[in-house]
């Protein structure tokens, strides 16, 4: 190492020695991911190492690594601002290569692309002088924002606490009149639809989960069972869907109660592994009792609902009924349907939230919290545990069912595949990364778990890239969920604003 | 009468016999303790007449009626309530919250005023009415804890270790108001405690616990005098 990186507290040898093993871990993370690819030959698919890409990923990480270690021994912030450069220079570099490049030992890529035209060594200066700026000044802010972000952290928590209901019912009317801002867009539609079945799944695996802190991987099961409900029923026995969905809402709830009953001694990750297979128990019954359920085909050409039994919303309407359209007098759109729909679970949705804060401030809804906090407690105040389980248990279930009974209606189909283990670890992950309990962290997290990876879809894989970094953001430094503040249900004399702000000091 | 009589008493963990045939009683508008070293059995015996674990032989009589087989929920409705070991208050809910979780096999009429009473035992507690329960100071978990029990009118309260990993000042505060429960509330009280010399102090009677066994009973007064209590649990304290 040269004589300008030592510094009174870290030798030349602790730099090697910390390089390298940067070096090391890079290596070990490059080697299988960038390192090994598979091409096509005309001999069939083989095996090709690219050690260039893990070569540019080793170096780029033990640039970045010196730099950062400069930056932590506050020495020469020019040789930190070049190092930072440089390594956001291999980084592109590689990433170029990765995408473009078959040729191995060719010439640096950027080389070629930066002097190709004017216009491009413009931008590849821009790019070189932006970052080396940023790199440079970014010392001083970071300094400034340590001081300063908890403060604002203080502050939003604060406004957001205070404010709960405002913020629910500007929330509330966004998506009432979110129709009337997209109602030509069918995609907004189809994907405001798409969010809002996961939010009202969300809040009610939230009561089991969040409330009643009895952790359940198999929730898919319940919206299965309503989906399945309801589909079933309108197919053999020819029942409408406003009389179906109460009924798929009673059958999960039954369901919740069936599978409440073996787990109520167990307790955490117990609990978790046999909802877990329960939730797989659902799915392969449904695929292997092909007389009931269709198997694997699924179950097609679902009802629609009706306008509440009043009117119809297909372009040939059967004879006997009303089309929406002339009730209303308006000419036929495609779209009223999925309004409705839209409509329709919006409705749901604010019910299940609805019911889910009244029931907090219930007798039945505080002994689910207070059963979270201590099993033990609750016992001796004279709680029983096992009625408290199974009322979660049941009503959480019932509103996976009504979900269920929508997703059918909704699509027309359903099969198996749309009820696997991956949706219930989704709906467990939108409850945990809102923050347990939280109604309105729900929302933002299905907005962020299943809104922008839709929105974001010409992203193609690198999406999925985006998304895993923010869950990594999110574990770091919201490791509680993006709103996990619980405020008591009932305050005296005293508005919130002050308790809170007593809170936060 | 005995409010809570306790006949050969055998409780076990697995294989392990924690209580070796307990006899005691506990008679109406008493202070009754129990003190011995750790792990002799005080809390298991306490945790027994609350039916988890329970007893495995003989039988617990509460006013009469035998509650060795029943399950601990039931137990609390018929008047009996306990501030368990380590208090185990609610910790992310509020303070009123922990209170009225306190009260739910009461009548919601009679809330008002317990909550009144509590407050007036705990005037810490109504500082503290909006704060998360687990923010609070170990003293004033305490008394959140005892006020909890008390919230279900219990006949017979049963307290754990009150004093434990409490500043000294707030102990004598705490036992103060034991007294005061026990005297100006009609409330029955079985105290289990390493603490012996405030608790046989306060106490009517005692009893002494080995290894799952009561090795000595007498009053309070009778057993701070013994030498053997003394040289076992009271030299080199206080």
């Amino acid at each position: 190492m040269s004589a300008f990186l030592t510094s009174s507290r870290i030798s030349g040898a602790e730099i090697a020695k910390e390089l390298a093993f940067f070096a090391v871990i890079a290596l070990m993370m490059s080697v299988m991911i960038l390192g090994v690819e598979t091409v096509d030959r005309p001999t069939g698919l083989e095996l090709a190492v690219r050690w260039d890409l893990v070569l540019t990923a080793i170096v780029s990480t033990m640039i970045g690594r010196l730099a950062l270690i400069m930056r932590r021994e506050n020495m020469s912030r020019i040789g930190q601002a070049v190092l930072i450069t440089l390594a956001a220079i291999a980084v592109f570099e590689m990433f170029v290569r990765f995408r473009e490049l078959d040729d191995r030992w060719a010439h640096p890529v950027i080389l070629d692309m930066a002097s190709s035209s004017i216009t491009s060594v413009i931008v590849a200066l821009a790019f070189i002088g932006i970052i080396f700026t940023i790199a440079y000044f970014s010392k001083k802010t970071a300094v400034a924002e340590a001081d300063t972000a908890p403060k604002l952290g203080a502050k939003i928590q604060l406004a957001y606490r205070s404010n709960t209901k405002k913020i629910g019912a500007l929330g509330i009317a966004f998506f009432v009149i979110f129709p009337f801002l997209f109602g030509e867009n069918r995609s907004a539609i189809d994907l405001a639809t798409l969010v809002m079945i996961y939010i009202m799944l969300g809040w009610g695996l939230n009561i089991v989960v969040g409330l009643a802190g009895l952790l359940d991987l198999g929730y898919v099961a319940f919206y299965a069972v309503g989906a399945y409900s309801y589909a079933l029923l309108s197919q053999n026995f020819d029942l409408s869907f406003w009389l179906c969905l109460p009924l798929a809402g009673i059958f999960a709830a039954s369901f919740g109660i069936i599978l409440g009953f073996p787990v109520l001694r167990l307790r955490g990750d117990y609990l978790a592994i046999v909802t877990l297979g329960f939730g797989e128990i659902i799915r392969v019954i449904l695929i292997n009792w092909y007389d009931l359920t269709g198997g694997p085909d699924g179950i097609s050409s679902i009802e629609r609902p009706s306008f509440f039994g009043f009117a119809d919303f297909s372009r040939r309407v059967p004879e006997g009924n009303i089309g929406f359209n002339e009730l209303f007098g308006l000419e036929y759109s495609s779209m009223h349907r999925l309004i409705f729909l839209y409509y329709l679970i919006l409705v749901l949705a604010l019910v299940t939230s609805f019911v889910t804060t009244r029931l907090r401030k219930l007798p039945i809804g505080r002994a689910w919290e207070a059963l979270r906090e201590d099993e033990i407690a609750c016992r001796s105040l004279g709680i029983n545990p096992t009625n408290t389980k199974l009322s979660a248990f049941a009503i959480g279930a019932m509103f996976g069912g009504f979900a269920g009974a929508f997703f059918a209606t909704r699509q027309g189909f359903i099969s198996p595949e749309s009820f696997t283990f991956l949706e219930s670890a989704v709906i467990l992950a939108i409850v945990v990364l809102g923050g347990m309990g939280s109604q309105i962290g729900v929302v933002l997290a299905a907005i962020v778990m299943i809104g922008f990876p839709e929105m974001f879809r010409e992203l193609a894989e690198y999406r999925m890239l985006i998304f895993g970094a923010g869950m990594v953001a999110i574990m770091l430094w919201r490791p509680r969920g993006l709103l996990s503040f619980r405020d008591p249900t009932i305050l005296l004399n005293m508005s919130t604003k002050d308790k809170v702000a007593g809170e936060v000091k | 009468m005995s409010m809570l009589k306790i006949e050969g008493v055998h409780t076990f963990y697995g294989n392990i016999e924690a209580l070796r045939g307990i006899d005691m009683e506990v008679n109406e508008g008493e202070i009754v303790t129990l003190i011995g070293a750790n792990g002799a059995g005080k809390t298991t015996l306490l945790m027994t007449c609350c039916g988890a674990p329970q007893a495995s032989k003989g039988r617990i009589l509460f006013e009469g009626q035998d509650i060795s087989r029943m399950p601990t929920h039931e137990i609390c409705h018929l008047g009996i309530q306990q501030s368990p070991e380590g208090r185990r208050i609610f910790p992310r809910m509020s303070v009123y919250e922990n209170l009225q979780m306190g009260a739910s096999t009461q009548d919601p009429k009679y809330f008002d005023q317990d909550l009144e009473m509590v407050f007036d035992l705990f005037p810490r507690l109504k500082e503290r009415i909006t704060q998360r329960a687990g923010t609070m100071s170990g003293g004033e978990q305490q008394m959140l804890a005892i006020g909890r029990a008390l919230m279900g009118r219990p006949r017979l309260l049963l307290l754990d270790e009150p004093s434990l990993g409490i500043a000294p000042l707030v102990v004598k505060q705490i036992f103060e108001t034991i007294k005061q429960i026990n005297r100006e509330k009609k409330v029955t009280v079985f105290l289990v405690e390493q603490n012996a010399f405030h608790a046989l102090k306060l106490a009517h009677r005692g009893y002494v616990m080995v290894n799952g066994n009561i090795t000595l009973s007498g009053t309070g007064a009778e057993l701070l005098a013994n030498p053997e209590v003394r040289a076992a649990y009271l030299e080199g304290g206080h």
